[in-house]
């Protein structure tokens, strides 16, 4: 009877899930053979923070995953997001205390063109956010005309992104787990979130349900670019200021983490519990790469070796038969 | 008559938008050029234009199966490194050099390929992946930009034979001809055209769906690493550049879109993706003899791709009924 109920639970588990965090646990496993400091709440407590930033990024990307679409604009709108949140800073007292709303407006911008582009307009949505980020680096571009940008973050955007006020936890890590909190139970309680999953899976079916398939999918476009841009304030907040092409080593992790989380890169499949774990795995491996004194290029063949390895542990699609 | 015009033509609307492009561009290029129309002037654009026609016609290959390839920027940069080590010396041992490049150009295919098609990933990820892996073999060839290549041969790919037709171009030309037209009217090649259409029915009609992939991607490293080489002969040197590959990738990806090919499979070719790689890189050439400011530049190639891909939904206005929207 009990070996029933276990069966039982096993089965109910999302199997990608819990490859996951089993291959988490290898990873700290390993770490901790390789230097005994790696176990230390510090040190992970400081991976958690710099897995926040990832996360954040990841919700946004995770939505339009679930869609069956793909955000390319991340990289530079997650350095919009810092800019605009530093040159707001720059601008006036009002404007620094207005810093990370406005950088998320500036987000919710990109993600509507991005949103119109791929519903109305019905551009694959490959093609047209790589054009949006274009678009997006081009103004920056300008922005600075080319050179870094003089202004720093504001206090606001410090104490979100390095300051640990309760509990000794960092505080982007506690705005992780709310904005995550959040989407969790968007995606499972709210009709909207039921929508996505059903869009994912046939969106000429809920066509026909009579639900305004492209408003659904605007908007989660419009989180897709809210995030990037809240993320990359908070990334200038970390590193005190914003720099060119500060979002690009954030497109493929993010990408990487949402598939290695279990979520459908056709869509219409994946849970946020997922996405989680892929953002925490990806974010150990990147650190245990660091750590370990190899050069460069070693590290990234690994890093790519073990993306591949672990997807073809569990993220293998049907095969087609008929 | 007129009609079966019309029909023949329809399928190739997205080409022949392409074609328009490029040619009414390049004229505006050349007529406001200081230096007028001269071999020179068509050297240099031949040149910059066929290393990006190269890779966009390496990610034309796997596209049409209704896949994608992440890596071909890094295939790219892995073999300019890697021809800036072996294409040296003598003529026999920068000979042999070529064919090794070429060779690891099809290994980088053929790993994407297996790992696509016996692994069953999604290509889209496994690309992803396997472009790092890729980066870190260029990085492990060559830590620091640097190397050399064999003169003679530099000089001969980059130059111009006689009238002074730039060799890049025969180059491309030579390949379409040697891989891609008889790859395209080949069992195989039709195959790829079916798999993107519809998989299912593709499997079903006993098209051999997992080896019209799989030389897809084998074939799209081989392209990939023409492209290294002609870059290695330019610049004369190698250098693991993971900007240059990222910025190659996409631009491939935009150059295929501007070429007509669908990024949903089973339409298009590599001849739409080469004009659109000449399209893109005749943008910036724009920029330069109109004298604007270059801080312009990322911006305007932005706002021509999405402005031209969203004239390609001016078709929404024919469709009737709205259901054919959705998939």
């Amino acid at each position: 009877m009990a070996t029933l109920t276990a069966a039982a639970i096993f089965r109910r588990v999302d199997k990608p899930v819990l490859a996951a965090f089993v291959f988490i646990a290898v990873l700290l496993a390993g770490g901790r053979i390789y230097s005994p400091n790696f176990l230390s709440a510090d040190y992970l407590l400081q991976q958690l923070q710099v897995a926040s930033f990832l996360g954040v990024i990841a919700t946004g990307v995770m939505l339009v995953v679930l869609l069956g679409h793909i955000d390319l604009s991340i990289p530079w709108v997650v350095t919009i997001g810092g800019m605009m949140s530093t040159a707001a800073a720059g601008w006036s007292e009002t404007g620094s205390a207005l810093a990370i709303p406005f950088a998320v407006a500036c987000g919710i911008a990109i993600g509507l063109v991005n949103g119109f582009g791929v519903a109305y307009l019905r551009v694959p949505s490959m093609i047209f956010t790589l054009g949006m980020n274009a678009i997006a680096q081009g103004l920056m571009v300008i922005h600075t005309s080319g050179f870094a940008p003089q202004d720093h973050a504001t206090p606001a955007m410090h104490f979100l992104a390095v300051e640990r006020s309760i509990l000794g936890i960092p505080n982007a890590v506690w705005v992780w787990a709310a904005i995550g909190g959040a989407t969790v139970v968007v995606l499972n309680r709210s009709s909207f979130g039921r929508r996505i999953y059903a869009i994912g899976n046939s969106e000429r079916a809920v066509f026909l349900s009579r639900v305004n398939v492209n408003l659904v999918v605007v908007a989660c476009f419009v989180v897709s670019g809210a995030c990037s841009a809240f993320a990359g304030a908070l990334l200038a907040g970390y590193s005190t200021k914003a720099y060119q092409a500060m979002g690009d080593p954030y497109l493929l992790p993010a990408i990487a983490a949402v598939v290695l989380g279990g979520t459908s890169i056709l869509g219409g499949r994946g849970t946020y519990l997922g996405t989680v774990a892929g953002v925490i795995l990806v974010t150990l491996l990147q650190s245990i790469l660091s750590i370990v004194q190899i050069p460069e290029a070693g590290r990234q063949i690994t890093y790519g070796a073990v993306i591949i390895a672990m997807l073809l542990v569990y993220g293998r699609g049907e095969k087609v038969v008929s | 008559m007129r009609q079966d015009w019309g029909y023949r033509l329809a399928p190739h609307r997205g080409l022949l938008l392409a074609v328009g492009l490029f040619v009414v561009m390049f004229a505006m290029f050349i007529s406001h050029h200081p230096a007028g129309f001269s071999s020179n002037v068509l050297n240099t654009a031949a040149n910059k234009g066929a290393l990006l026609a190269f890779v966009a016609m390496a990610q034309t290959l796997p596209v049409l199966t209704s896949g994608l390839d992440l890596s071909v920027g890094n295939v790219f940069v892995l073999t300019n490194c890697l021809a800036s080590t072996v294409v040296t010396g003598s003529a026999e041992h920068a000979a042999l050099g070529v064919v090794l490049v070429l060779a690891t150009g099809l290994a980088c295919g053929a790993l994407n390929g297996a790992i696509v098609v016996f692994g069953r990933l999604q290509p889209i990820i496994a690309t992803l992946a396997t472009g790092a892996m890729y980066h870190g073999v260029a990085l492990l060839l060559r830590p620091e930009p640097g190397g050399e290549v064999h003169e003679g041969f530099a000089d001969f790919m980059t130059g111009s034979v006689a009238g002074g037709i730039p060799f890049a171009m025969i180059l491309l030309v030579g390949v379409v001809l040697v891989i891609w037209l008889p790859y395209r009217l080949s069992t195989l090649g039709r195959a790829a055209y079916a798999v993107g259409s519809s998989e299912q029915a593709a499997y079903m009609s006993g098209v051999p769906v997992a080896r019209a992939k799989f030389l897809a991607y084998v074939l799209a490293g081989l392209l990939a690493s023409i492209a290294g080489l002609l870059l290695t002969c330019l610049t004369y040197s190698g250098e693991a550049n993971a900007l240059l590959g990222g910025s190659y990738t996409l631009n491939s990806i935009a150059a295929v879109v501007l070429g007509g090919t669908s990024l949903y499979g089973g339409s298009g070719g590599a001849i739409g993706s080469i004009l659109g790689a000449f399209v893109l890189r005749t943008i910036g050439d724009l920029l330069f003899v109109f004298d604007m400011n270059p801080l312009w530049q990322p911006l305007f190639l932005g706002i021509v791709l999405v402005v031209s891909v969203g004239l390609g939904s001016l078709r929404l206005l024919r469709i009737k009924s709205r259901l054919e929207l959705y998939r």
